[in-house]
C-alpha cells in the first residue's frame, strides 16, 4: 500500500514536469490527464474514495476533454520558443529551486517524517460525506450551484460569435 | 500508512511546477494547464490533512474546489475562444493589452 503511494507520487512529479516541459499543447494536456488520474490513485491510498471517484469523472473526463476539445478547435500547435527575457532563463530555474526548498523546508519543521497520528476511524464513505455536505454546508453548496450557472451563462456570452 | 510530511512534499512539489510553468509558458492554454496543476496540489494537501486530522471537511474542501475548477475552466477557455478569434493567436506575449 505505502509502496503505491511512492510509485504513483513519482509518475505524477515525472507527467507535472512533462506538463511543463512539452512544447505542444495536446502533449502537455494528455500528460495532465496522467497527473490527475495518478493523483486519484493516491486519493484512493490516502481514504479518500469519493473524491478519487470524483477525480476521474470530472477532472480527467469532463474537463481535460473540454482542453483537448478547445486545443483542437483553434489547432493550437507548436509553441515558438521566444528570447526576450534575458533574466528569466537565468534567475528563473534559481527562484524556482529556491521556492521550493523554502516550502519543503517549512513542511519538514512542522510535521518531522516520523509524525503520523494513529489511524483514526475516518469514515470516508459517500453517504457520510453526503450528510455532512447537506447539514454544515448546505449554503456552501447552493452558492456553488448559483456559481456554475452563471459560469454557463458567461461561456455562452464569451463564446458567442459576434463580439 | 503515508506520512502527512511525504504527502504534502508531494503537494509542494507539483505546486512548484505548476507555478513555474505558469511563469515560463507562452501558450495560453498550457498556462490554463498549470493553474490546474496547482488546484490539484491544493486538493492533494486538503486529502492528506483530512487523513491526518479524522476529519471529513478537508474532503468536502476538495469537492468545492473541483466545481470552482470546472467553472473556471468553462469560462477561461470561453475567453480564450473569444481571444483567439479578435487576435488570431495563443501567444500570451502578444495579448499584452486590455482591450480586444
Amino acid at each position: 500500500m505505502v509502496v503505491l503511494f511512492y510509485i504513483f507520487a513519482a509518475l505524477a512529479v515525472i507527467a507535472a514536469l512533462s506538463v511543463v516541459a512539452q512544447r505542444t499543447p495536446v502533449y502537455s494536456a494528455l500528460s495532465l490527464i496522467v497527473v490527475l488520474c495518478s493523483l486519484a490513485v493516491v486519493y484512493l491510498l490516502l481514504g479518500a474514495e469519493f473524491i478519487a471517484v470524483i477525480q476521474v469523472i470530472v477532472y480527467a473526463g469532463a474537463i481535460m476533454v473540454l482542453f483537448v476539445f478547445v486545443i483542437m478547435l483553434l489547432n493550437a500547435g507548436r509553441e515558438v520558443p521566444s528570447h526576450r527575457s534575458r533574466m528569466a532563463r537565468w534567475l528563473g530555474a534559481p527562484l524556482v529551486a529556491a521556492f521550493l526548498v523554502e516550502i519543503l523546508l517549512a513542511v519538514w519543521q512542522q510535521f518531522p517524517a516520523g509524525s503520523t497520528r494513529p489511524a483514526s476511524s475516518l469514515d470516508a464513505a459517500p453517504a457520510a460525506i453526503g450528510h455532512l455536505l447537506f447539514r454544515n454546508y448546505v449554503l456552501p453548496f447552493e452558492v456553488t450551484s448559483i456559481l456554475v450557472l452563471v459560469a454557463i451563462l458567461g461561456a455562452v456570452v464569451l463564446a458567442k460569435k459576434e463580439f | 500508512m503515508v506520512p502527512l510530511a511525504h504527502v504534502l512534499a508531494l503537494s509542494a512539489t507539483l505546486f512548484v511546477i505548476g507555478a513555474a510553468g505558469f511563469v515560463f509558458r507562452k501558450n495560453i492554454i498550457t498556462v490554463f494547464m498549470c493553474i490546474e496543476l496547482m488546484l490539484n496540489a491544493v486538493n492533494l494537501a486538503f486529502i492528506g490533512f483530512s487523513r491526518y486530522l479524522g476529519n471529513l471537511d478537508g474532503q468536502l474542501f476538495v469537492f468545492f474546489v473541483i466545481v470552482v475548477a470546472a467553472a473556471e475552466a468553462t469560462v477561461g477557455l470561453a475567453i480564450i475562444i473569444a481571444l483567439y478569434r479578435n487576435r488570431n493567436t495563443l501567444n500570451i506575449e502578444d495579448l499584452d493589452s486590455m482591450k480586444m
